[in-house]
């Protein structure tokens, strides 16, 4: 359903930009070449970069890194992670879903940590799935790999509902955070207990985790905001985030904070471990 | 049914494989879908179909199992039915070219496709009987299991629709003829697994419990109740052959032991890598190591675990933080 409505949409956009060339000439059409095709030949790239990137500037870049399996084993949550570690000044980082019903899956915003995010997610169909990172210029960088999938796990129930009391365990946290390794970066994992439904399934309600916010804690309190994750719909059912962080020297813990799209609050402390030697750290990491 | 209408069916049967045989030469990979089933005799009266290694792909119609069949003097004795109608009905030919005797019984081990989607052409002649457990996953994932099937290799599923087996059946010892079959109800592969020793031949079809140069399949496992299930099948007496659902036939018990080493490295592995922090991404590709290099299907198939175990590892293994 929406893709139907996003290829109209794309089409209706050639119709304009045909228009427009008529009007202006072929000077203005030269003047903003149209990116390269997307590499991976997903159906939908040229609504979705309109939709999600609209004038900016943008790049096919292998330095982004998504990985996810090439064959979806559990379609209600596959795991996926982007990593534009290798690009300088990463803002932001985007994961979509081509074909999915709703393909953004999430915005990240890394702050001073590692530009690298991993997460499962639903997939409704084989599709693409492109990651992308914005760098300080405003330019998009922008890499994918394709997912083959039976499908149905954005239309599927989530499990969470056959439990009778599931909703005494909303927003329950469980993480853990490792020793910070040579490059100052701590790992960071952590998994809430929600539906995250997205409403496709008549009778029950889109529920999802909107977003989530982590700070440093250290002695003087509450320290600035490390990362942020804006999540949607896609996100796996009791999401996992794998996260990079650089708390800054002297914090003992890391605040998490956040909220769903029903308002429900998200709240937890997660305790910080001494950092350990150096070469210790690496090693208890495999890198 | 009758001797006539047995014979008139395998005539027909004959003139079909025939025509489908002189299709094929013309029509190419587009002709119909042929499994060639050939039993292979293992033991007095018993028969096994022998398939490959692989994963179910559209060239090989899902033949990656070894299903069997006993002739008793009460008949025969099925074990397990193949991934599709078509399989079930290749192997019900293939039966009557050996014996004339009707089925009596069919064993379907677990809920997975290659064991029960053939079931149709056995239903309307005799009970299919599995562990209550199977029948209950069955009735409740068959459809999707199916469908799956459709998906993975296409055309040869033409047909196929799920049989609910419907007779339960729990650890005892049942006789056919001469052949006495211990029903062992086991778990761990998946909820319900069902190995069958005959006592008669000292041949034992362990089901999906035991792999042999064949990376084991996770989709309903729990490696803690397999490894206790491995320790059940090791402990038995008087096995002269092993029958795995999938992989090679031996007259040992050596693929318990690879069973066993592979669950047992798969579950220590996925553990260690969560605790070091490492992400699910970063788990598909860890490295394998080379003594199991043999097994068929390897990356994928570790892969494919990694999708079913490592979800609750991780969850067993984070700490509640509010």
């Amino acid at each position: 359903m929406g893709g139907a409505f996003m290829i109209a949409g794309g089409a209706l956009r050639g119709l304009a930009a045909l228009m427009l060339v008529s009007i202006a000439g072929p000077s203005a059409a030269a003047a903003d070449p149209p990116d390269p095709p997307d590499p991976l030949g997903s159906v939908m790239w040229e609504a979705l970069r309109d939709q999600y990137f609209g004038d900016a500037p943008l790049r096919f870049d292998d330095r982004v890194k998504v990985s996810a399996p090439a064959d979806a084993e559990d379609t209600r949550a596959v795991p996926i992670a982007i990593d534009a570690s290798a690009l300088p000044d990463v803002v932001e980082i985007v994961a979509i879903a081509d074909l999915n019903p709703f393909p953004l899956v999430l915005r990240y915003h890394p702050h001073g940590a590692a530009a690298t995010i991993a997460t499962r997610i639903k997939i409704q169909q084989a599709t693409a799935v492109h990651g992308a990172a914005r760098t300080a210029d405003g330019v998009w960088h922008v890499s994918g790999v394709l997912v083959d999938a039976a499908g149905g796990g954005c239309s599927a129930p989530p499990a969470t509902y056959a439990q009778t009391d599931w909703a005494d365990h909303v927003g329950e946290v469980q993480a853990r955070a490792w020793p910070a390794r040579a490059d100052g970066t701590a790992r960071l994992r952590l998994r809430v207990r929600h539906p995250n439904d997205t409403g496709l399934v008549a009778g029950i309600p889109a529920y999802f985790i909107e977003t989530l916010s982590v700070r440093a804690h250290g002695a003087a309190g509450p320290g600035p905001e490390l990362a942020r994750i804006d999540s949607l719909e896609p996100v796996s059912e009791d999401p996992v985030f794998s996260l990079d962080l650089r708390p800054p020297p002297g914090s003992t813990a890391l605040t998490l904070s956040g909220r769903d799209n029903q308002g429900g609050v998200i709240a937890a402390t997660i305790p910080l471990p001494a950092p350990v030697p150096t070469a210790a750290a690496d090693r208890s990491l495999g890198q | 049914m009758t001797p006539r209408s047995r014979l008139l069916k395998s005539l027909l049967l004959a003139a079909g494989v025939l025509a489908g045989s002189l299709l094929s030469g013309t029509a190419g990979a587009q002709g119909p879908r042929i499994y060639g089933l050939t039993p292979k005799p293992i033991a007095p009266d018993t028969y096994v179909f022998e398939g490959s290694t692989e994963h179910f792909t559209r060239d090989n119609g899902g033949n990656i199992l070894n299903a069997a069949f006993i002739v008793t003097a009460d008949g025969v004795i099925v074990i397990q039915t193949g991934p599709s109608r078509r399989y079930g009905e290749e192997m019900r030919a293939a039966i009557r070219r050996v014996t004339d005797k009707p089925v009596r019984k069919t064993y379907i081990s677990n809920l997975h496709p290659d064991y029960f989607l053939g079931a149709q052409a056995f239903a309307p002649e005799a009970p299919v009987a599995a562990l209550p457990g199977t029948i209950a996953g069955i009735r409740e994932e068959g459809p999707g299991i199916a469908e799956n099937m459709y998906r993975m290799i296409g055309d040869w599923m033409r047909g196929t629709e799920v049989v609910i087996p419907d007779e339960p059946v729990f650890g005892s010892t049942v006789v056919f003829g001469d052949h006495r079959l211990r029903l062992i109800p086991l778990h761990g592969h998946t909820a319900a697994d069902l190995a069958l020793f005959d006592e008669t031949t000292g041949v034992l079809f362990a089901g999906g419990v035991v792999f042999c140069g064949r990376t084991p399949t996770t989709p309903h496992a729990d490696v803690a109740d397999w490894l206790k299930a491995l320790d059940a099948v090791e402990a038995l007496d008087g096995v002269r052959l092993l029958v795995p659902n999938h992989g090679h036939i031996r007259p040992d018990k050596a693929c318990v032991a690879q069973t066993r080493d592979w669950l047992t490295w798969l579950d220590a592995t996925l553990r260690a890598a969560v605790e070091a922090g490492l992400d699910m991404t970063d788990a598909l590709e860890l490295p394998i190591p080379e003594r199991f290099h043999g097994l068929g299907v390897l990356r994928a198939e570790y892969r494919r675990s990694v999708a079913h175990l490592w979800p609750r590892i991780e969850r067993e293994s984070l700490p509640r933080v509010n």
